[in-house]
């Protein structure tokens, strides 16, 4: 489910090809995407796409309700965006190539590897990255209290899928979050926890303001 | 004034616990879900530069020529350091060629791409499944050993001959914070290095000799580390680099290194391969005798096979002959990786013993519980073995190996065993008390992701009669006493001794403060539920806070050491444990699915059962990862690495794990052997024990097991990927 959402995200950016749906494109998965994503990206009208770069260009991102005006190469991802030039080193670096969803944040909405998407092609989307989410969210809380966290380096990706996840599914079952945080790779071992953690804080957010 | 030393350090009996033992939410859980804990791959510092490794993209090259003219000519890069220059032999595919320090990540990146290196590509081996064939020169003894007659156990008629291979690929690491480093002078001669490292006390020793500076000018932080699981122990070539770089160009300077670079040079678990002939006596069930050959490698420097661990625990098989290759090929240099060897022990023995028990029709579990007396600690197995069935409902689910229907799905079980030491290693540690009532400690020590920080939190709360929240843990800085590494499950009794030794001195300090103002004796206090009390006098007390009024302007010091002659020991070694796998195995597409997987274990005396319990699952889970996904792959014509990715160098997902069931043994455990004899155990009274390394080694041998039991053959060798699997049951199993 997370897969189908991080897939029409993208597809609301500009350049109607992500590094990632190219990289879909390029064979590894469904063959019915990469046919969607080539066939949108042909029909992205010729004259819309202006050129800019290679040197740094004015990009104005909107994170966690702020809006930054920096100057970036067009090559530098919304992940280097965030950790390098705003400090927000939540979403990390871990695979670099929308494997392992360490650096998903959330783009109206709806869960994206950072990694994947272009700074620039972010503009003009509500970003939310995990230092949106105050540390007594119930996602948070119920991470800590089911211990779905070893050394942490995973966990806020998996905190920001997880955190759309529930806001869709509220009843899941464990065999939901199967599903849902398929797009995630943990490598201490946390998945027991995880489960627990995102049925529990899925049921308690629903109740919840700002969740 | 009383001399201290008038409160015991051991630890509180069972009935007494108020945190110990319990399951407490991890202190830094918070810190590490919402983002908001920093590692080292999150340093930024002001004007900060990057660095960027170019890397070989050959498994056996000598280096003809460099040019880096193009590289140093863009703006922006501000050095080019050629790590392995003309001339060089490079052994293995990712070995560092050159850096490339630039004033942003992507400018380094343009720095590397620029830089042209002309290769002499050379032979290479990279395949080193077949023995026989791996080069003269390439393959080094690895020890040979002999126990009894092996020759006469085998001739005896009472004795079945079993014979087979097995074999565990090169793995690596694959942390998920690659390795890396912030370095920035503060002064001529002083430097800060953020690191990821497993050894915040020993880094800036490492480094001083490289950058000859006093080791003491050194600062190493290392507050969050992304994984570590044995490779990142020390400054490494770009720990050293990134000081060097910053201080000539007198800006702080970061490499992490990118995925593949990781993934290809950061280390690796070695492979172990094994031709093992086993003699069981037909009338007892009984292995009387064993020969392995053993070989793998550990990279360019080959190493990495211990013959120690074939037999691996069945060590008291009275007949053995045994003998063990290395085997030196152009693929990463290994590093200890969580339990080193002992996962190779496993799937090597196990995966035998279980053939034998299926070769003479005896059910998997009684011929483990038949033979555990070849075992150093039988009693433990014993129990563990009967837990952990009866967890996996062996007696429901087993059935002879292959009888498993005539449907595509077919299910199995499988047992596998192991051992690990897990001892303490020494460790300092300062307890303050504060005026106000706040209490900090401090231990040059690092915390894995295992908890170390929860655990000393709750050492001291258990102390001072205080709650973990209550506990500023003030780790992960070479500025406090040093403390070990954490490899080879050895904090958990490190950090919990001294701990416990500086919390009880501390108290001792505050009692003798604290006692006056009470008309007591220091002797007649006791810490309990955020109070001071008498013993002697029930109802007289005093909040801690009050208590803490006495101290005066200074705090007191609490100091703990380990080991502490002086004291008894809170810490041990020696845990067993055993893993059951229940899996489902298509064999029309060769899937093997996990149903559930039980992992019985002890460890001593638990400090906090919920991260405890963590680690046995994460162990599990790092076991499925390698017994089912996980490998190393190499082109055999290229000899590069094909998979130094996450899309190729397969991890299991949330969903691929199936039901996991963690049991921990605590205090004492009573169950009665299937001879009727009871069998007690305390397993708290050994104090701590290191529990991060033995729930790893199993689950490839009880996974294999599982897998044989539900399709009727072996497939030799892990991981158990589909095309292995269908290999198998057409009769083309091999160790390729």
């Amino acid at each position: 489910m997370a897969e189908k959402q991080r897939g029409r995200a993208s597809d609301r950016l500009r350049s109607g090809i992500s590094r990632r749906d190219f990289l879909r494109g390029s064979g590894a998965l469904a063959a019915a995407t990469a046919l969607r994503t080539a066939t949108e990206a042909a029909a992205a009208p010729a004259g819309a796409a202006s050129v800019v770069g290679p040197g740094p260009v004015p990009v104005t991102l909107t994170v966690n309700g702020q809006t930054h005006r920096l100057k970036l190469e067009p090559r530098v991802t919304l992940l280097d965006a965030l950790r390098n030039h705003l400090d927000l080193t939540g979403a990390k670096k871990v695979c670099d190539r929308g494997t392992c969803g360490a650096c998903t944040v959330l783009l109206d909405g709806a869960p994206v590897y950072a990694c994947s998407v272009l700074a620039i092609d972010a503009q003009g989307h509500k970003i939310e990255t995990v230092e949106a989410l105050s540390p007594d969210h119930p996602m948070i809380q119920a991470f800590v209290d089911h211990d779905g966290l070893q050394c942490g380096f995973c966990t806020p990706g998996f905190v920001m899928a997880a955190v759309a996840f529930a806001r869709q599914n509220p009843e899941c079952s464990e065999e939901d979050v199967c599903r849902g945080l398929s797009g995630n790779i943990c490598r201490c071992g946390t998945y027991v926890g995880i489960r627990e953690a995102v049925v529990e804080a899925a049921r308690k957010m629903r109740g919840a303001a700002n969740a | 004034m009383l001399k201290a030393d008038f409160l015991k350090t051991a630890w509180p009996e069972p009935g007494k616990r108020i945190w110990i033992g319990k399951e407490v939410n991890r202190i830094d859980g918070v810190a590490k879900a919402s983002g908001r804990a920093k590692y080292t791959y999150d340093i930024n510092r002001p004007n900060m530069l990057w660095g960027k490794f170019l890397i070989c993209p050959h498994a056996h090259a000598r280096i003809k020529r460099i040019d880096t003219s193009q590289a140093e000519a863009i703006p922006g890069v501000r050095k080019v350091e050629i790590v392995q220059g003309e001339g060089s032999e490079i052994v293995f595919h990712g070995d560092e060629i050159a850096l490339v320090v630039a004033d942003s990540e992507e400018l380094a990146v343009d720095g590397v791409r620029a830089i042209k290196v002309e290769y002499e590509v050379l032979d290479h081996v990279v395949d080193e499944t077949n023995l026989d064939q791996i080069p003269r020169g390439n393959r080094r003894p690895g020890g040979r050993r002999r126990t009894g007659n092996v020759d006469e156990a085998f001739a005896s008629p009472e004795v079945v001959t079993i014979e087979g291979q097995y074999g565990i690929p090169m793995i690596t690491h694959c942390c998920l914070e690659s390795h890396g480093v912030v370095a920035e002078w503060t002064g001529d001669d002083e430097l800060t290095v953020w690191i990821s490292t497993q050894n915040v006390s020993g880094i800036s020793g490492q480094l001083a000799n490289a950058l000859k500076i006093p080791a003491g000018n050194i600062r190493t932080i290392c507050h969050f580390i992304g994984g570590g699981f044995g490779s990142k122990f020390g400054p490494d070539r770009w720990g050293i680099l990134a000081a060097k770089i910053a201080r000539e160009l007198n800006r702080p300077v970061k490499i992490m290194l990118d995925r593949d670079h990781e993934l290809l040079s950061a280390g690796t678990r070695p492979s172990g391969f094994a031709r093992v002939k086993l003699g069981v006596d037909r009338k007892t069930k009984k292995v009387v005798a064993w020969e392995s050959t053993l070989w793998g490698t550990g990279g360019p420097g080959g190493g990495g096979t211990s013959i120690s661990v074939t037999p691996y625990i069945f060590t008291r098989i009275p007949n053995q002959r045994r003998e063990a290759y290395n085997v030196r090929a152009n693929v990463g240099p290994r590093r200890a990786w969580r339990a080193p060897n002992h996962p190779q022990g496993a799937a090597l023995t196990m995966t035998a013993l279980a053939d034998a028990a299926a070769a003479l029709g005896v059910d998997e579990l009684q011929f483990f519980l038949n033979n555990v007396d070849l075992t150093d600690r039988p009693d433990v197995y014993t129990q563990e073995l009967l837990i952990a069935a009866d967890l996996i409902e062996w007696r429901k689910h087993w059935h002879p190996r292959g009888e498993s229907g005539s449907g595509p799905l077919v299910e199995g079980l499988g047992i596998s065993m192991h051992t690990w030491g897990g001892r303490p290693h020494n460790s300092q540690a300062l307890v303050h008390i504060y005026p106000d009532g706040s209490v900090d400690v401090q231990l040059g020590s690092q915390d894995l992701g295992t908890g170390t920080r929860t655990v000393i939190a709750i050492v001291v709360a258990e102390t001072l009669g205080l709650k973990p929240e209550q506990i500023t843990v003030q780790i992960g800085d070479s500025r406090y006493p040093p403390s070990g590494a954490s490899g080879g499950s050895t904090t958990v009794g490190g950090v919990s001794s001294s701990t416990r030794r500086a919390a009880v001195d501390a108290l001792e300090q505050l009692f003798e403060k604290v006692a006056p103002s009470l008309g007591v004796e220091p002797t007649d206090l006791v810490a309990r539920n955020g109070r001071i009390l008498s013993k002697s006098k029930p109802d007289l007390s005093v909040s801690w806070k009050r208590a803490c009024r006495t101290i005066g302007m200074e705090p007191i010091t609490g100091q703990g050491r380990q080991p502490d002659p002086e004291d008894q020991p809170l810490a041990s070694q020696g845990v067993g444990g055993v893993q059951m796998a229940h899996v489902v195995v298509d064999k029309d597409t060769g899937v093997v699915r996990i149903k559930r997987f039980v992992a019985v274990q002890d460890c001593g005396l638990i400090i906090d059962l919920k991260t405890a319990k963590s680690q046995v699952y994460g162990g599990v889970i790092m076991g499925i990862a390698y017994a089912l996904y996980e490998e190393c792959v190499h082109d055999p014509i290229t000899g590069r690495r094909l998979n130094p990715n996450m899309e190729f160098y397969k991890l299991p997902g949330i969903g691929d794990v199936g039901e996991i069931i963690a049991h921990m043994m605590v205090g004492k455990v009573t169950v009665t052997a299937p001879d009727g004899r009871k069998i007690t155990i305390d397993y708290d009274e050994p104090g701590v024990i290191g529990l991060g390394e033995p729930p790893v080694i199993s689950p490839g041998a009880a996974i294999s097991n599982a897998v044989a039991n539900a399709i009727g053959v072996r497939v030799p060798r892990l991981p158990l990927t589909p095309d292995r699997v269908l290999a198998a049951l057409a009769g083309k199993g091999g160790l390729a």
